[in-house]
């Protein structure tokens, strides 16, 4: 069910799973998962909310630990390393959280500093110049010495963009970056996506549920439904596979009813409600 | 029958509930104990969490010193009379406050005052992803925001209990001596003969520093482990002034059976 | 970074005050001056201390002169061994001077009160005061009751 197994080392992808399974509590999150990230590329792992894309990206960020399987990141085993060799590799991600998470006692320009003044020991001033340059890039220069609080909600994202930025990733991790977002911005974000990853030659992963906007920017697409990948390739590719895979035509399409949503397709009302079937 | 099965069950869930939760917070103790020091390459973060902790609780402690002191001279006198001895007024007031009330109240107002804000403010964090965030960029929050609080709440409780008392022995002094007419020489002569630097005011000190470190745990980890969610973190903020305020009162008896008693 | 040194200054100010306010109750206000008395010791027997300590002060004419430093049971006479260290300034207390016990206030703590003697020798470092009065517990309780209802 899975295209890739990757059994080859290959140094083309920057992020591979290789048979994770991963629970919390009584609830299987992934259940066998095998996928690979692409280097250099912007990857979108779609899925309906749920799904565990949130939990891949904290397995990626060594977070969580899965159950069985290996997680390779630029060929590190996360979930086996040691927190040093962790602590280094993470220095090489950035993080795009859901809201931003920004550090709501610091400004922007604090905010943007702060990965800076924690992992190197440059002067203020070179500090305050790669702040201002990188707020450039998102176009928030001017905000530099607001407060999160005083920012609208797509200001607040590009702002944790640029904190991700600041110390130069070579992986990009974007958890659900439109949600909540008007059109406008949006629009901005998706280009600030494209635009980084080819400019500063990144590897971006992308995990949202905004099918048409994540596919207009995608090289690769991976789509995940029930704890298993349901769909993986080219944006085109993925088109092409909906034929052999109704949830992944159910998803894509948006309909209400499919095989996605069997659990609400429960006993009849009738019957919760204590009337018995009809004899 | 049923009924008392039902109750005898929910008992156990509440024990085991209870046994689960002291062996976390011991684990998060471990934790916290390889950061101790470490925490201290910072020590501006220390200093603005003794200032978040200590200082802005200075009002409520002065305030509250105060006021007990003088509560302490009225009652005092009125029972002291009963004896003819209100000249050892100053010792009841001066002796009440360093070995008991001072550590018990100040720690019981801190736990109010700043024990909750240090718990919101973690679960807080933890709630928009400060805490991950933090993570994903190679800091240690445990080093970063956990440690540099728990610092700040260990250090400013004894200094505000050692205020409290010296406070509320002044408002004692001021109803005793000034209001009510007793011998000052008296007031202050029966303290000076009376209270020993060791056995009472070291020993008080050691209780408000035990105070203030079961706080100081207990407001970091309530945080740190809140559910990430607006009713988690006010049941967090209760949960550290609830078991703040027992933990106090319990260590306080099992302190004061070892040094003063027998 | 300037109101990173305001708030620094303001706690520097918050720990010396907490230190100061310590320091007074332990250096000012308490005995302690006098527990650290060096001086020489003075030995007596009594009957009864009562709710003697260690601690306690030695008075003379109502001035404390010295501590009491230990108490203990002579082996033999079954009385209270206490050893009282006197501070040196008070070093010409006749050698038949008297040792009572008397109550600070009417529940206050023990003290020892010298009633010097007329003795031209003084007392020396190992020194035994042999004229002693024990503790008047009961006595002083029902003379006191007495007194009282004779004034009704």
């Amino acid at each position: 069910m899975t295209p890739e197994r990757s059994t080859r080392a290959d140094s083309a992808a920057m992020i591979e799973l290789e048979g994770v399974t991963f629970a919390r509590g009584a609830q299987t999150i992934f259940s066998d998962v095998s996928m690979s990230i692409p280097r250099g590329q912007v990857t979108v792992v779609l899925g309906p909310s749920g799904t565990g894309k949130t939990t891949l990206l904290r397995l990626v960020g060594g977070q969580e630990r899965p159950a069985r399987g290996r997680v390779l990141v630029d060929g590190v085993e996360v979930n086996r390393v040691r927190r040093k060799s962790l602590y280094a590799l993470r220095r090489r991600m950035g993080v795009l959280f859901q809201n931003g998470a920004l550090f709501t006692d610091l400004t922007v320009g604090e905010n943007v500093a702060f990965p800076l003044r924690a992992h190197s020991q440059l002067d203020e001033e070179l500090i305050r110049r790669i702040v201002l340059f990188k707020l450039e890039a998102v176009g928030l220069r001017a905000a530099r010495d607001k407060y999160p609080a005083e920012l609208s909600g797509g200001m607040a994202r590009r702002a944790a963009l640029a904190r991700a930025m600041a110390l130069d990733p070579a992986l990009m991790l974007y958890d659900e970056p439109f949600a909540g977002q008007d059109p406008i911005s949006m629009g901005v974000l998706l280009r600030l996506i494209r635009r980084l990853n080819d400019a500063l030659a990144l590897t971006s992963v992308v995990v949202t549920h905004d099918v048409k906007e994540a596919m207009s920017i995608a090289d690769k697409v991976i789509v995940l439904a029930g704890g298993r990948v349901i769909g993986s390739g080219t944006p085109d590719e993925v088109l092409a596979q909906r034929e052999a895979e109704p949830a992944l035509a159910q998803f894509l399409d948006g309909n209400a009813e499919g095989p996605l949503n069997a659990d609400d397709q429960q006993a009849p009302l009738a019957e919760d409600l204590g009337l018995g079937g009809r004899s | 029958m049923t009924a008392l099965l039902d109750a005898i069950s929910r008992l156990g869930r509440l024990a085991i509930d209870a046994v689960a939760h002291a062996g976390s917070m011991a684990l998060f103790a471990l934790r916290l104990a390889v950061v101790l020091f470490p925490t201290w390459s910072r020590p501006r973060d220390v200093a603005q969490q003794v200032y978040a902790a200590g200082v802005l609780s200075l009002v409520i402690i002065l305030v509250a010193g105060g006021f007990v002191g003088l509560v302490l001279g009225l009652q005092g006198y009125n029972i002291l009379n009963k004896f003819n001895a209100t000249e050892s007024l100053g010792v009841m007031v001066a002796l009440s406050l360093v070995r008991e009330l001072g550590p018990v109240v100040a720690a019981l107002l801190f736990a109010g005052r700043a024990g909750s804000a240090i718990t919101a403010e973690i679960a807080l964090m933890k709630t928009t992803e400060q805490l991950a965030a933090l993570e994903m960029m190679a800091v240690d929050p445990m080093r970063r925001v956990i440690g540099p609080r728990f610092w700040g709440a260990l250090i400013s409780v004894p200094l505000l209990a050692a205020m409290f008392s010296m406070v509320g022995i002044i408002g004692g002094y001021l109803i005793g001596v000034v209001v009510l007419g007793v011998d000052q020489a008296s007031f202050w002569g029966q303290i000076r003969e009376q209270m020993d630097p060791w056995d009472d005011v070291a020993e008080g000190a050691l209780k408000s520093l035990a105070f203030g470190a079961v706080i100081a745990l207990i407001s970091v980890y309530e945080g740190y482990r809140a559910e990430p969610t607006a009713s988690g973190m006010a049941r967090a903020t209760t949960q550290t002034v609830v078991l703040s305020s027992l933990a106090v009162l319990g260590l306080d008896f099992v302190m004061t059976a070892f040094m003063f008693g027998a | 970074m300037n109101v990173q040194r305001g708030v620094e200054l303001v706690v520097g100010l918050f720990v010396l005050a907490g230190i100061a306010a310590l320091m007074v109750m332990a250096l000012q206000w308490s005995n302690f001056g006098a527990s650290r008395i060096s001086g020489y010791e003075v030995l007596a027997r009594f009957d009864n201390v009562g709710g003697l300590s260690e601690q306690s002060p030695v008075k003379l004419a109502g001035l404390t002169i010295g501590r009491v430093g230990s108490i203990e049971i002579h082996p033999e006479t079954f009385q209270a061994e206490v050893r009282m260290v006197i501070d040196d300034k008070y070093d010409n207390l006749p050698t038949d001077s008297f040792a009572n016990i008397y109550t600070a206030g009417m529940l206050g703590a023990k003290y020892i009160e010298i009633s010097p003697g007329g003795s031209l020798e003084s007392l020396q470092d190992g020194d035994r005061i042999t004229m002693t009065q024990s503790a008047i517990i009961l006595e002083s309780v029902v003379s006191k009751f007495l007194f009282d209802k004779a004034k009704e």
